[in-house]
């Protein structure tokens, strides 16, 4: 590594050299943390400030992080040998889940398997269609050709094709978004990219064939949100009253009365964003945006040093999953996209999508430290 | 560079890896690396402009509709709950708590902390008694409420169920002793009827009811007092705004905007005299209604049986309720004020005053009463009350003053055969006849007077003279209630200046309810102006009544009618005039044998009384209902209740006063030794006409529905 790196990092001498030598980009590292810190202090309050929910996240965050440092140590050739193949065990164990898969809260999306915790494979396909898809770009030349694209649209839709009907909308529309990046990345015409906008613009009321009558309401929902007001079209009401009533500055933390007095629904989890425009406003959601936008720069950044084709595109692909989680979960809560389950990265309570995310980050790391730098 | 292969290869390089890889090679690495670095920073630059527009959105809402927002987030948060007034108590004119609230304690259940709510209920009903009424009562409630609300599902417990209770606390979770309010009556049964009560709102009350007024309200008058002044009773409900989670859960309290209290209200009652008018009826059935003359004031409104109000407050038991409802003796019958019977001969000093006005009769003018009485023209005999099988009566040379202490019949039939149609129910009305005098007394019936009118609409058919006799002994279809003939007493005490009956005392008088309380008139003669009565009139009929009560010691058929019973040993003057109504119908010459008939058969039994005579302070009417003899038996009812209200107040004044005179000093009252001697004559007002009559008059003369 060159030397003049070193100055340019946020912690220097010995720790910021122990860092690097362990692969982890301080300057992303500095980035999620922050998230992950003012997440906690939005999870302290929506959860009317219950120090065993905060205890629970920071052992699901720090797990992430374990699992986040261990993937940075792999070599980005091993995410390349194994990602067809992971694709493939996530195609099948999908396919399973349709057939034998557990149903909770309304939707089959888990797999109990003998000796093994049950588990979401869809969850797995956040992460293996963008790798797939980055390594069969990586063995052809680029731009792609129009039928290599077709080929990349279809190791796309696959797995989204197999979520949907779960029902999983929201993780549909992630991995969906992961190999959309990747394929964007890859180089090819923007007005290709226009045209298939357009084109996708255009096949989106087929969509509504293919819809369980649940998410049809949600999106009939997401329309107009009178139409049940007690029901779906609560949440999005009250969150928009949330984010709303908060104003520029916020009522203060832990004086919200929507999210303290249990108007807003899911306020731990996917709805966190509404207690953060609540007692933060304007100021709060802002700032966590800007935090959110810094590390989708600094990980691009880092795409552009990966060494070769596969690490550029993993890199970038996860990176806009990542981005995609912030941009859908955002735009429900505040009423510019229908209501799918999709949780704000590293804020919202759970571990799930920490984990897939932070091993995306892993990824992005281990890619950028076998870099050309 | 090699940018471009032969197109035959294309197809096997999809999915040929080692191709592709050899491919890969020939790749310009530094072109591609240039390539995604411009195409990155698009990238990042579309990132960003979606950053904005989510943020451009959190604009949106934060601050160009952040009124709107608030307002539903305020409304989410912020309740406003009703908080009841308390009830206004009621007092009479000493002072004396009439109606009550009182502290108790109640059964309350939170069905969100019950493991099985009709489990714990029935747990509950082990220890205390619990209704279906009142099982059903809680479930309405608790489907209108949150499941962590305390719904009540006894009111009123004991001392001992609340230990009970406290006891099993254990297997009881979920269910609260809570201290709460209830309507307390300490007079019970005496003022059931005067005070009337209140019972727990119920489904039709709520329909009919303001709805913000009564949102928390527990009890709502029924009958009596606390019926009719329901609004003032009731006062206004505060309101307390409160901050609730989504559950409806109180968090605290923000603004408390304390209720207005019910009026409390005293009334003209004299909770003593009433006491005295209820143990005079003993266990007759009956009513007493006292009213002093002067102001129109309810002294005391008594109606035997009574029934102890207290039991309907917390919801009467329905076996205790059909029992009450289905007695012969109807004790939740107010007689007093919906008992309608024929006056009988209580009516002939109005009739007299009414032949007086018309110019038919005069004080000197004298017929002679032979006991019997026929209409020219006419086979139908109207005989006198005096006139037996045995003995044919007549009470011999009668004029206007004797007419009424003997309560002649024949007199009255002249009077009734000359005076012209439809004027005796013109004077009539001016006394209260046939309508509703009183103020604030609830339901008060109006009772029957009829007309020609009246008749053609009823009946079909004209106004018979028969119909005028029959009227002018207070027969035929004549109805009042006794607080109708304690008014006309009244009247007749002031001379005919008409008073009207009230039971809230003057100085509450300005409440909503309580309408035309100044309106004071003088009845007036039937002449063209309203001539033909003098106020010599009135002083005249007010000594006839006068010598009903107090000429003794005169021979046969010479007393008043009521003297021997109750004109003696009088410490006082009082006017009165006796009265018997016929209930069953007896053929014409049919011998009346009172033994044989059965109680409910019997004549009502009439007297309408005031004293002092000269500056009359009460009036009373008391009927007895079968009592038989209006005279024997409704007359010391009466005595005994004035002698309560004026002899305390006679004991403290020297007996020489004016005002009250000693019966001794009349010549025509000489307190005689032969008390014992003088018969007392049985006066009975048969008017002896066809069956029909006596048929009507039979169906009319009992309370509806006995």
């Amino acid at each position: 590594m060159p030397s003049d790196y070193a100055h340019t990092l946020p912690i220097g001498g010995v720790p910021g050299r122990a860092l690097t030598r362990l692969r982890l980009d301080p300057w992303l590292l500095l980035g999620l943390g922050s998230i992950v810190a003012f997440g906690l202090l939005v999870l302290y309050s929506a959860s009317h400030r219950d120090l065993g929910t905060l205890a629970s996240q920071v052992l699901r965050i720090g797990a992430a992080f374990a699992v986040m440092v261990v993937a940075a140590q792999l070599n980005p050739r091993v995410y390349l040998r194994w990602a067809p193949a992971i694709y493939l065990l996530g195609i099948v164990l999908l396919i399973a889940v349709l057939l034998f898969g557990t149903t909770a809260k309304g939707s089959q999306r888990w797999l109990d398997l003998p000796g093994l915790p049950s588990f979401q494979p869809s969850e797995l396909m956040k992460l293996a269609a963008p790798l797939a898809i980055a390594w069969y770009f990586h063995a052809r030349p680029l731009p792609p050709r129009i039928r290599h694209v077709l080929v990349a649209l279809a190791l796309c839709i696959l797995p989204t094709a197999l979520i949907v009907p779960q029902p999983d909308l929201g993780t549909g529309v992630m991995v969906a978004a992961g190999g959309v990046a990747v394929i964007v990345m890859s180089g090819i015409r923007w007005r290709v990219v226009g045209g298939m906008t357009v084109l996708a613009a255009l096949a989106s009321p087929a969509l509504w064939f293919v819809m369980t009558p649940y998410q049809k309401g949600r999106v009939l929902t997401f329309l107009d949100p009178e139409r049940q007001p007690q029901d779906a079209g609560w949440n999005i009401i009250q969150s928009k009253a949330a984010i709303g009533s908060g104003g520029f500055s916020g009522k203060d933390l832990f004086n919200g009365t929507q999210s303290q007095l249990d108007f807003l629904p899911e306020s731990q989890t996917d709805f966190i964003i509404a207690v953060i425009g609540e007692e933060l406003g304007l100021v709060g959601i802002t700032l966590l945006l800007v935090l959110y936008l810094l590390v989708v720069a600094r990980a691009m950044l880092m795409a552009t040093e990966a060494q070769d084709t596969f690490g550029r595109l993993a890199a970038g692909g996860l990176t806009l999953v990542f981005f995609a989680y912030v941009f859908v979960n955002v735009g429900m809560v505040s009423g510019l996209l229908p209501v799918v389950g999709v949780p704000l990265p590293l804020v919202s309570y759970g571990g799930t999508s920490a984990v897939t995310l932070s091993l995306g980050f892993g990824i992005v790391m281990s890619i950028y430290a076998h870099g050309n730098r | 560079m090699i940018r471009t292969i032969p197109g035959w290869n294309a197809a096997k390089d999809v999915f040929n890896r080692d191709r592709a890889r050899q491919r890969a090679q020939l790749k310009d690495v530094d072109q591609e690396r240039r390539d995604f670095a411009s195409r990155t920073l698009v990238v990042f630059l579309v990132v960003a402009v979606m950053c904005c527009v989510l943020i451009a959105r959190m604009v949106w809402l934060t601050v160009f509709k952040h009124d709107e927002y608030r307002t539903i987030s305020e409304d989410n948060r912020i309740q406003m709950f009703g908080v009841p007034p308390p009830r206004g108590r009621i007092y009479d004119r000493g002072g004396d708590l009439l109606a009550d609230n009182v502290p108790v304690f109640s059964v309350f259940v939170i069905p969100e902390l019950t493991e099985d709510v009709d489990a714990t209920l029935s747990e509950i009903g082990a220890l205390v008694e619990l209704s279906d009424e009142e099982i059903e009562a809680f479930h309405t409630l608790a489907s209108e409420s949150y499941p962590h609300s305390p719904i009540r599902v006894k009111l009123h417990i004991s001392p001992e169920e609340r230990a009970v209770i406290e006891v099993n606390r254990h297997r009881l979770t979920g269910v609260q002793v809570k201290p709460d309010t209830v309507r307390h009556y300490p007079y019970g049964e005496v003022m059931a009827h005067a005070v009337g009560s209140v019972r727990r709102k119920t489904p039709e009350d709520i329909r009919r009811l303001d709805r913000r007024r009564y949102s928390r309200t527990q009890f709502v008058g029924r009958r009596g007092i606390e019926a009719f002044y329901e609004h003032s009773l009731h006062g206004e409900p505060g309101s307390r705004q409160v901050e609730v989670d989504a559950h409806g859960r109180e968090q605290r309290e923000l603004d408390r905007n304390p209720p207005i209290p019910g009026e409390n209200l005293t009334l003209h009652l004299d909770s003593s005299l009433q006491v005295a008018a209820a143990q005079a009826l003993g266990d007759r059935r009956g009513a007493v209604v006292a009213i002093d003359p002067r102001s129109g004031g309810i002294l005391a409104m008594a109606s035997e049986p009574g029934y102890d109000p207290n039991l309907f407050v917390t919801g009467v038991d329905p076996t205790v309720y059909d029992e009450l409802a289905n007695s012969p003796r109807k004790p939740l019958f107010n007689r007093a004020t919906n008992g309608r019977y024929a006056p009988g001969s209580t009516f002939k000093p109005v009739v007299g005053l009414a032949a007086l006005a018309a110019g038919v009769t005069d004080w000197e003018r004298t017929i002679v009463d032979n006991g019997e009485y026929r209409l020219p023209n006419s086979r139908r005999v109207f005989r006198d009350w005096s006139w037996t099988k045995s003995n044919t009566g007549g009470q011999g040379v009668v004029d206007l003053h004797r007419a009424i202490y003997r309560s002649s019949n024949v007199y009255f039939y002249d009077l009734g055969a000359k005076l012209p149609v439809d004027a005796l129910p013109r004077f009539a009305a001016q006394l209260g006849y046939g309508r509703v005098l009183s103020i604030d007394v609830a339901d008060a019936a109006p009772g029957l007077l009829p007309d020609s009118e009246w008749k053609m609409g009823a009946r079909g058919e004209g106004w018979y003279p028969g119909d005028n006799l029959n009227l002018s002994i207070g027969q035929g279809d004549l109805l009042a209630t006794p607080l109708q003939l304690a008014t006309v007493a009244a009247i007749i005490a002031n001379r005919g200046r008409v008073v009207r009956p009230r039971m809230l005392l003057g100085n509450d008088a300005d409440l909503s309810e309580f309408e035309g309380g100044e309106e004071q008139s003088q009845v007036v003669g039937l002449g063209a102006g309203g001539t033909g009565l003098g106020a010599d009139d009135w002083q005249k009929m007010v000594e006839a009544m006068e010598a009903v009560v107090h000429r003794g010691n005169q021979g046969y058929r010479q007393n008043g009618t009521a003297w021997a019973y109750i004109g003696q040993d009088i410490a006082y003057r009082m006017a009165g005039k006796s009265g018997t109504a016929q209930v069953v119908g007896i053929a014409q010459g049919e011998e009346y044998d009172e033994e044989e008939l059965d109680e409910f058969s019997r004549k009502h039994a009439w007297f309408i009384a005031f004293a002092p005579v000269d500056e009359p302070r009460i009036a009373v009417c008391v009927l007895v209902e079968n009592g038989g003899s209006g005279s024997s038996v409704a007359g010391p009812v009466a005595r005994e209740v004035i002698d309560h209200y004026l002899l305390p107040a006679l004991a403290s004044s020297s007996p020489s006063t004016d005002q009250v005179r000693p019966g001794a000093s009349r010549p025509d009252a000489v307190v005689s030794r032969e008390v014992g001697v003088a018969a007392p004559e049985v006066e009975s007002a048969l008017p002896w006409g066809t069956s029909e009559s006596m048929a009507l008059a039979s169906e009319s003369g009992r309370p509806p529905g006995n």
